[in-house]
């Protein structure tokens, strides 16, 4: 590390200077940043690669040895029904991170869509997009749930394949249903900041509307982004728990770590294992992506120094 | 042996040739259990021993509080509008019928003086007509007296359309009239050997003339006693928060002696089943939950505390599978599951022969119902009269390939099997529910190696129990192959239980689905075994026709009884509940006390 | 700025009248049952249950529905519950005031961990202090209510026995004693619910102290030697607070509209449980009424949030 350091100052001017090599170069300096992104590269690895490795049947049952702790045939003990936590952790985990990571993309992107075009406009568009926000606010999710399930699930499944389809419409509720208070925190950021100096100042510069959201004010408006894209990814891992319950997600026979955590809340005196190891997986994710998150808000904010 | 002695003996009891209890002996040595032995002789006419719960006080009051808690607390508190068991349970705190079911699947008189019967004249022989007599002296919580008038009135505004009552059914085909200020008589239009549905249990509780009379019909809704129930029951209504809290305070005018011993009552509503049963097991909070449809394995942990256990009321619930007898993929004018269709896999009976050989019921029992369950290859689980000795069931995936290979399909590649090109797979849905979940992942496991593909499905409950027309997710609409829910007895009796399968009862789009034979089975049999059940005034011989249709049932896998479930409470250690299978948990409220 | 407000309000109605009308359509599409329970009753004949959705209404075309609720509520009729056969207004405010004090102190006690813990985070970021916040708030939004609800009830309740996890609406004692009761009784529920708020809201807080902390006129003020504490509240605190406010208009309809999982693992007879019954149940007066409340809320608070950023930072112009 130490070695690194002394070494880069002088091997780069050299090379020119570079917005992206810039960031990489911040981001690199944020440690916890680096760890985490090395931690959750590994658990990606580790739900890809898993099967091949442990290849115990996440469905096969021994009700015999049911709710046993941690084991050398079973590492992460096995649930009411004897089925290998371990195997089962490994199958949800692809799932779980998929689904929220692309969740959390969708909500991001969409809420700051609308957010940024919300802030800008003074015109109706603008209070438009926040009626669309305060109705999706007003929603009774649970209804709407299960008005989609009637209305699209047929559909969706004949065009997309069980699988296929089932992931679309799962990323598309939870994400499209958690945009408005990133809409909501992008406008807000963006009333103020389209008012400051060096907004106006790229404004009598003539740069275009685009170019002021993009080069000038987003940049500035990512932070309570970034934060509520990590909070996304949380719940949109418990979220999708519930959607199993309203008959909208996987198939009821499919392990997700929300999922198993949910089921293992009432065996919480019984077989503690069984809701540590996905409360576990979840918070390391978690954490893992918010410090990732932090390194990169650092490392694009020109004026933080560390 | 059995039939023509039986009868003699029944005769014998009747004229009084015989009492009841050497009767009662004589069958126990024959094998047969007491509770049969009396069923036998409550169908034969003979009038039912007054079979009282046990009962230890000798002093009305004095029992302090009683906490009742039910995870879904009552939403209303008229017995004719009450939608669910909570309702009716909450109902049932402060309003009475004439009689309630015990343990035993016995009447016990609340209201009555007496349970009608051929001896006292209650009964007429061709089973057409009731007479109840009223006890004396019985006063509502407002002081009035009850009288014939009362149940009079309970009919009529139950039939009323207008009144929107849920207890029309339980009314309908029956004029009820009044003999005098304390007896009335029930007649109905077709033999009935089954008298005992109006004014007993939860649709038979009685409401007050003088309150409601105003708001029968299409004004029922603006009855202010709607919410402030005034009953003749062992409590006085206090406070009511719909789903939430009933609370309510001794009557100390109550007609039965050294009753009630509780002087104050509540029943609060939310939450889950788990913590319930904490909250009366684990910390003692409360005194009694309700429902406690949770994992066996939890329930003995949580007894290991000691403040309190857990009890069973057996009835005639049962969890089942049911098979689709027609094509769910195929749509015939605008209908999918049409009788026009046959099932493409189910149709055949060895396939289906196979799928009940893959309901490992003993795993099902040691994982998920436990002491709450009792394996069982009937549909018809009680009275013990009704329940066929003749069926059996195992689990053997091996058995179930042989019929499989037998029935032409055969493993393919991908250890499914195939037959012309056509993959063995299955669409099993069910409503969400933990236990049922927990179900179809051991099905789907033991059919998987049998080599049949099965692809679970759950929806919830409100929209899987739905009448909605427009609603593809319906229990009867069925839209799957197989599916899964309970079915439950609210009567000791098989009458509505077994006529549900009978071919006029097909649910159909013409019938808007109403129609509640959902597997779409078809059997002349049957339909004739039922049909002449439903006017049979010979015990015995009716009895034996029940069998037979549960019988017609098992040798045609109509369903695969998964589970014969017992109704679970929790209750803490001190507490002395009178409960029955056959009947709701607060239907002998006045019975409970507290043994220090 | 009262020509603004007004003329916001004025807005506020037909979009409001729009969003009724969403609402309404998603609950009618919505498939479900509010006679469901009957299905499998055999005394119940199926065509009671018929009989009563068609009672009801529920077999009216739904534009018919929509008006016939509408021209009610324009004369301040709330509707009438399928399930309960009661006013939904009567039902609603009977829940009121449980709603407001338990999901209210939960809000209150999430600001008061969020703002404090926040700000002084994002002045000493990645000190120790700040690591832990961190962590804490990390674990609080990880883990859902559902989880640390019974964990908590485990710990408090059985293992300790200090505090009943059932919440009663119906405390049989007077003056101090009731209101120790009040207290503790609503302890584990205030404690779930507003250590899950206060986790993700002291990292918004946290971050946009962050953003703020930085600029230019801050290190000005601080080279004036203005003291640390006075920086922080006077410059630093009122240009962080967009966000904060923002998100505390997004939370306070809340205090309305209960929290459902919470509620229900404590027996709190609140809003939130309400509806969710009523849902489960397609009891579509309530949850039309409940609904329809929330989104006044959200509008009011919506606006709210626009006239507070106008005060925050007076070069917001709103025209």
């Amino acid at each position: 590390m130490a070695g690194l350091t002394l070494a880069s100052p002088s091997a780069e001017p050299r090379r020119g200077y570079s917005p992206w090599r810039e960031t990489w170069r911040r981001y690199r300096r944020h440690r916890p940043a680096v760890v985490s992104a090395v931690l959750l590269l590994l658990l990606i690895l580790a739900v890809v690669l898993g099967p091949f490795v442990w290849r115990v049947s996440i469905s096969d049952m021994d009700v015999v040895a049911g709710l046993q702790g941690p084991s050398l045939a079973h590492p992460f003990g096995t649930d009411d029904l004897g089925q290998d936590i371990l195997a089962r952790m490994i199958y949800g985990g692809r799932i779980s991170l998929a689904v929220g990571l692309a969740a959390m993309l969708v909500s991001v992107f969409v809420g700051t869509l609308i957010g940024a075009l919300a802030g800008m406009s003074r015109g109706p568009l603008g209070y438009a997009l926040m009626w669309l926000t305060d109705l999706f606010l007003s929603l009774p999710q649970l209804p709407l749930l299960l008005m989609l399930i009637y209305l699209f699930r047929d559909g969706l499944k004949a065009v997309f394949g069980p699988e296929g389809g089932i992931f679309i419409l799962i990323v598309l509720v939870i994400g499209g249903l958690r945009w408005m208070p990133v809409a909501r925190l992008v406008r807000a950021q963006f009333l103020s900041l389209r008012e400051k100096e060096f907004v106006e100042a790229a404004r009598a510069l003539g740069a275009s509307p685009t170019r002021q959201v993009v080069r000038h004010i987003l940049p500035n408006a990512l932070g309570p982004v970034i934060i509520a894209g990590t909070i996304d990814v949380a719940a949109a891992i418990i979220a999708e728990s519930t959607l199993s319950f309203l008959g909208l997600g996987f198939p009821p026979d499919t392990p997700t770590w929300g999922r198993i955590l949910y089921d293992a809340k009432d065996f919480l005196d019984i077989g503690p294992h069984w809701a540590l190891f996905p409360g576990g997986a979840i918070f390391i994710a978690v954490v893992a992506i918010n410090f990732i998150g932090d390194g990169l808000r650092d490392a694009l904010d020109a004026r933080k120094v560390i | 042996m059995f039939d023509k002695d039986l009868r003699t003996m029944i005769d014998d009891v009747k004229d009084g040739r015989m009492n009841r209890r050497a009767f009662v002996q004589r069958m126990i040595a024959v094998g047969l259990t007491a509770p049969m032995a009396n069923q036998i002789l409550s169908i034969g006419g003979v009038a039912m021993a007054q079979s009282p719960n046990p009962y230890k006080p000798t002093k009305r009051g004095g029992g302090g509080p009683l906490k009742l808690l039910w995870w879904q607390g009552p939403t209303l508190l008229n017995p004719h509008f009450a939608t669910g068991t909570k309702d009716q349970d909450g109902s049932r705190l402060f309003y009475e019928p004439l009689a309630s079911w015990d343990a035993d699947g016995h009447l016990n008189p609340i209201l009555a003086a007496e349970i009608p019967s051929i001896q006292n004249g209650g009964l007429s022989k061709d089973a057409k007509t009731v007479v109840w007599k009223l006890k004396p002296g019985v006063k509502w919580h407002d002081g009035k007296p009850l009288t014939a008038d009362d149940l009079v009135f309970n009919w009529e505004y139950a039939i009323d359309p207008a009144t929107a009552a849920v207890s029309g059914g339980t009314y309908a085909d029956m004029t009820v009239e009044k003999v005098d200020d304390l007896t009335i008589r029930i007649t109905f239009k077709q033999p009935t050997p089954f008298w005992a549905n109006a004014f007993v249990g939860a649709y038979g509780c009685i409401i007050p003339k003088h309150l409601f009379a105003e708001y029968k019909g299409s004004k029922s809704r603006e009855a202010p006693n709607n919410l402030k129930p005034v009953g003749t029951g062992p409590y006085k209504f206090v406070e009511f928060k719909p789903g939430d809290l009933v609370r309510g305070e001794i009557n100390p005018d109550y007609h039965m002696a050294n009753r009630p011993y509780f002087d104050t009552l509540e029943m609060k509503g939310g939450g889950d089943a788990v913590s319930a049963a904490r909250a009366v097991i684990q910390t003692g909070e409360y005194d009694f939950a309700w429902n406690i449809q949770v994992e066996d394995e939890v329930l003995l942990r949580l007894e290991k505390g000691g403040k309190g256990k857990t009890l069973y009321a057996v009835g005639g619930d049962i969890e089942f599978i049911a098979l689709n007898f027609t094509d769910p993929n195929v749509e015939v004018d605008g209908e999918r599951s049409s009788m026009k269709t046959k099932h493409p896999i189910l149709s055949d009976a060895r396939v289906r022969k196979a799928l009940a050989l893959l309901v490992d019921r003993e795993s099902i029992k040691k994982v998920i119902y436990g002491r709450a369950g009792r394996t069982t290859a009937n549909y018809l689980n009680g009275p013990e009269e009704f329940v066929s000795k003749n069926t059996k069931w195992e689990f053997s995936i091996e058995k179930a390939s042989a019929l499989l290979d037998e029935a032409g399909w055969k493993v393919g590649g991908d250890g499914v099997r195939e037959k012309d090109g056509k993959k063995l797979k299955l669409l099993y849905q069910t409503s969400i529910n933990g236990p049922r979940q927990k179900t179809q992942a051991i099905v789907k496991q033991a059919c998987q190696k049998a080599g049949i593909d099965v692809e679970l499905k759950s929806v919830v409950a409100s929209v899987f129990f739905s009448s909605d027309v427009a609603n593809p997710d319906t229990y009867s609409k069925f839209y799957a192959d197989i599916e899964m829910f309970q079915i439950p007895m609210t009567q000791p009796d098989p009458a509505l239980h077994m006529r549900r399968y009978h071919s006029r009862e097909v649910a159909t789009k013409e019938n808007k689905w109403q129609g509640r034979n959902f597997p779409r089975w078809v059997n002349k049999d049957f339909d004739a075994a039922v049909d002449a059940a439903d006017t049979e005034t010979d015990p015995l011989k009716r009895a034996d026709l029940y069998v037979k249709s549960n019988d017609l049932m098992w040798q045609d896998t109509v369903v695969i009884p998964v589970m014969h479930r017992a109704a679970v409470e929790a209750c803490s250690n001190s507490l002395r509940p009178a409960l029955s299978g056959w009947a709701n948990q607060t239907d002998n409220l006045q019975d409970w006390y507290r043994e220090s | 700025m009262s020509q603004y407000i007004l003329r916001r309000l004025m807005i506020a109605i037909p979009s409001l009248l729009g969003i009724s009308l969403v609402l309404f359509v998603v609950l009618a599409l919505a498939p479900g049952d509010p006679f469901g329970e009957l299905a499998t009753n055999p005394n119940v004949p199926p065509e009671v249950q018929a009989a009563l959705r068609a009672k009801f209404g529920l077999d009216d075309p739904i534009y018919l529905r929509y008006l016939h609720w509408l021209a009610a509520m324009a004369q301040g009729d709330w509707g009438f519950s399928f399930v309960s056969r009661m006013d939904v207004d009567t039902l609603i405010l009977q829940r009121l005031p449980t709603t407001l004090y338990v999901i209210g102190s939960a809000q209150l006690l999430a600001l008061l961990i969020a703002i404090p813990v926040g700000v002084y985070a994002a002045t000493r970021p990645y000190s120790i202090f700040d690591q832990i916040a961190n962590t804490f708030a990390f674990i609080g939004f990880s883990l859902p209510t559902f989880f640390t609800g019974i964990l908590f009830i485990l710990i408090f309740s059985v293992k300790l026995d200090w505090l009943p996890f059932v919440y009663s609406t119906d405390i049989k004692a007077t003056g101090i004693a009731w209101a120790l009761e009040m207290v503790r009784q609503a302890i584990m529920p205030v404690m779930v619910l507003g250590l899950f708020q206060a986790a993700s809201m002291t990292r918004f807080v946290r971050s946009a102290m962050l953003d703020v902390i930085r600029l230019d006129y801050v290190t000005t003020a601080r080279a004036k030697g203005l003291g640390q504490a006075k920086v922080i509240v006077k410059h630093v605190m009122r240009n962080a607070m967009i966000p904060v406010v923002t998100l505390i208009a997004l939370q306070m309809p809340a205090v309305f509209g209960g929290a459902i999982v919470t509620e229900q693992i404590f027996r709190i007879p609140g809003i939130g449980s309400l509806l969710i019954s009523s849902i489960l149940a397609n009891d579509t007066p309530v949850v039309m009424a409940v609904t329809f409340v929330f989104a006044c809320l959200v509008v009011l608070f919506n606006l709210i949030a626009d006239v507070l950023y106008g005060w925050l930072d007076p070069r917001i112009s709103f025209r």
